[in-house]
């Protein structure tokens, strides 16, 4: 028995909608074999891991928390990678806009007044943008691999942080822990409804991104230039399309939008720098763009399943004994199943007897 | 034994690792296969070989068992990209990103447990010659097998009949294809080989070069071996100085951190990342040079027309 795959004339339009969906479910099989060879009952521990944290309130602040910075890295990942530019150093571009961010409330904390927040904002994204233009720069000049070089980048920027926060702006009054001063109240990103939980302004913010750049993307010039040189730089050199320039500006939107995550997550949910300020955000929003199918509005979708997985993470290991590292195996298993499900939107799957004639034809 | 001896061992073990898993890729890339999921595989071998050595109190068991665990999960990156011809950057990622989190999640109860060290050659009257006897005869097993498969590679890519159908699959998949070659077959092969490189790379590192499990204990080995496969322009003996380079540049740092020369830790500890950014620069320049080295048909999709 043999696999064959044949082309369709026409990409499925019916895949396309259905394949988010079907890649979730085969996850939810693969975890329940998963929990079952643990030991563990596969009903409820799916239970727990994606009904009970959305069942009580201040969990879905923790939800909305956690999706914020995977949308607004996603997002901008999905003008990367519909444009062939592979920037997989979201996680560092996320660290840059934090320490940018907290250049005011750590260096000059006396500083208080309504401007202290947009300029960390704005000096978040600047960082998250600066450091993003260090890998398209070396791709657009030197024709250097973006995978590799923004990925490099990334444990050069954690261990920039680690440097800055066990050394120059670590808090003289903390004990030696490893952490900046915490952020006086001008420099905290509120709460949207403090009296019910903990969600930040960050999740507005990130809901705004997915908006404009869908709007960029579906409705602008621009955008129909990413999604033509994407396909084909052959197609879009001969419209006059730059790739070069195009990939300046993908990196600089997705590092921005990095950056403003970094910043949100260390001013809204933190309160301070320390020597970790995010759990792979950078590397889990890959899996949120590929599960939004690269665009902004089914991203905000994507985002709030994955920050889901990790809110089930933290419930299933409290309920039912399971690592909480468990959460990580889900989200690369959805990749993979996403991935996958792609593959009916283009082509149809054929099971093949050793004979070689088609037993079964799947859609 | 001398300091410079001392030095020169431990640059060896370093560089090992990085050279297995690159050799291993280079024959998947030169089959025309972009496989980014070395990371993935390298750590699910180190847990692997770590957990098994650990329970049976044998390196050479927990060995064998990173080899097949680095093979078996490449075969799901070759079951997405080879039969579903699916995204091959995405799908290296993918790949990546499972094998850092499974590894953490089986590794978490062998945190902290004394591993088990492969032990080094020690040969009478050999070892013990002066300069060269530790370094030619009194290193541990998988040093001699990363050497051997150097040349190997070398041998079977350029001086046999199947090695030059693998390169001719990676330049031409659509010819090759013509001609009756098996190119979804041989480029399986290639990814189970490579698979079983990065294995036994992790492997090394969890048995030999510091025998315990830390979670992403590979920390970015992965990577630099991927960065060394474009750095060596696809070519074996290449890699071999280029993984030395930066086993020297990853020792000399520490050797720099030790002696307490005023810098930060930190700043050291990048500097094999950032020698990295700086090599791929170097060799990428020359535009016509790359492309003229590249497999043509590395990271596309292939379909047989039937």
């Amino acid at each position: 028995m043999r696999i064959e795959i044949v082309k369709r004339p026409q990409h499925s339009a019916l895949f396309s909608a259905l394949s988010p969906f079907i890649a979730l479910f085969l996850t939810l099989i693969a975890g329940a074999i998963l929990f079952s060879i643990l030991g563990k009952n596969p009903v409820s521990a799916l239970y727990s891991y994606f009904i009970e944290p959305l069942t009580e309130v201040w969990s879905i602040h923790e939800l909305l928390v956690k999706a914020a910075p995977l949308i607004l890295i996603a997002v901008g990942l999905s003008v990367c990678f519909l444009s062939n530019n592979w920037n997989i150093g979201a996680e560092g571009q996320l660290i840059a806009g934090g320490i940018a961010g907290s250049i005011l409330p750590v260096m000059f904390p006396d500083m208080q007044g309504w401007y202290v927040l947009p300029v960390m904002l704005l000096l978040g994204m600047a960082g998250g943008m600066a450091y993003a233009t260090i890998p398209a720069f070396l791709k657009v000049r030197f024709n250097t691999n973006e995978i590799l070089t923004s990925l490099m980048l990334v444990y050069v920027a954690q261990l920039f942080l680690d440097w800055l926060v066990r050394g120059p702006w670590r808090n003289p009054q903390g004990y030696n822990f490893p952490e900046t001063v915490q952020f006086n109240a001008s420099a905290i990103l509120p709460e949207i409804s403090s009296a019910s939980g903990r969600a930040h302004w960050g999740f507005i913010l990130a809901l705004i991104a997915a908006l404009l750049v869908w709007f960029m993307l579906s409705r602008t010039l621009n955008g129909y230039e990413i999604k033509v040189l994407g396909r084909s730089s052959r197609a879009g050199r001969f419209a006059g399309f730059s790739a070069g320039r195009l990939t300046f500006f993908a990196f600089l939107i997705s590092g921005a939008l990095a950056g403003l995550a970094g910043i949100a997550e260390v001013s809204g949910a933190v309160g301070q720098l320390r020597t970790s300020i995010s759990p792979g955000y950078g590397f889990t929003a890959i899996i949120v763009a590929f599960l939004g199918r690269l665009n902004p509005l089914g991203i905000i979708a994507a985002g709030l399943v994955l920050a889901l997985s990790y809110l089930g993470g933290e419930a299933a290991q409290i309920s039912l004994g399971i690592s909480e590292k468990s959460a990580r195996i889900f989200q690369g298993i959805i990749l993979f199943f996403v991935l996958a499900s792609d593959t009916l939107i283009y082509y149809r799957i054929r099971i093949v007897s050793r004979a070689g004639d088609a037993v079964a034809k799947g859609a | 034994m001398t300091m410079f001896e001392a030095i020169l061992l431990t640059i060896a073990t370093a560089a090992t690792p990085l050279l297995i898993a690159a050799l291993g890729e280079l024959v998947v890339e030169r089959s025309g296969v972009l496989n980014l999921g070395v990371e993935g595989m390298m750590v699910m071998g180190a847990v692997a070989g770590f957990a098994i050595a650990q329970t049976t109190g044998s390196a050479w068991l927990g060995m064998i068992a990173a080899i097949l665990a680095g093979a078996a999960f490449s075969l799901l990156f070759g079951f997405l990209t080879l039969t579903l011809v699916t995204n091959q950057v995405a799908t290296g990622l993918a790949l990546t990103l499972l094998g850092l989190g499974a590894s953490a999640m089986i590794g978490e109860s062998f945190v902290g447990l004394p591993g088990v060290k492969m032990e080094a050659l020690n040969i009478p009257v050999l070892t013990d010659l002066p300069y060269v006897g530790k370094f030619l005869f009194g290193q541990d097993p998988i040093f001699y097998i990363s050497i051997l498969l150097t040349i190997g590679v070398v041998w079977f890519l350029f001086k046999t009949r199947a090695g030059l159908t693998l390169r001719a699959v990676g330049d031409n998949h659509t010819s090759a294809h013509s001609l009756g070659v098996p190119v979804v077959r041989i480029r399986y092969l290639a990814v189970l080989f490579g698979g079983a490189c990065a294995g036994l790379a992790g492997g090394q590192l969890s048995l030999v070069y510091v025998p315990q499990w830390v979670e992403n204990m590979t920390a970015g080995r992965g990577w630099i071996a991927l960065a060394l496969v474009v750095f060596a322009s696809w070519r074996p003996w290449r890699i071999l100085a280029g993984a030395y380079l930066f086993g020297a540049v990853s020792i000399g740092q520490l050797h720099a951190q030790a002696l307490g020369i005023g810098i930060p830790s930190q700043f050291m500890s990048s500097l094999p990342y950032l020698a990295t950014i700086i090599v791929l620069v170097l060799i990428s320049r020359n535009k016509r040079l790359t492309l003229m080295n590249t497999p043509t048909s590395l990271g596309k999709p292939f379909v047989p027309d039937r």
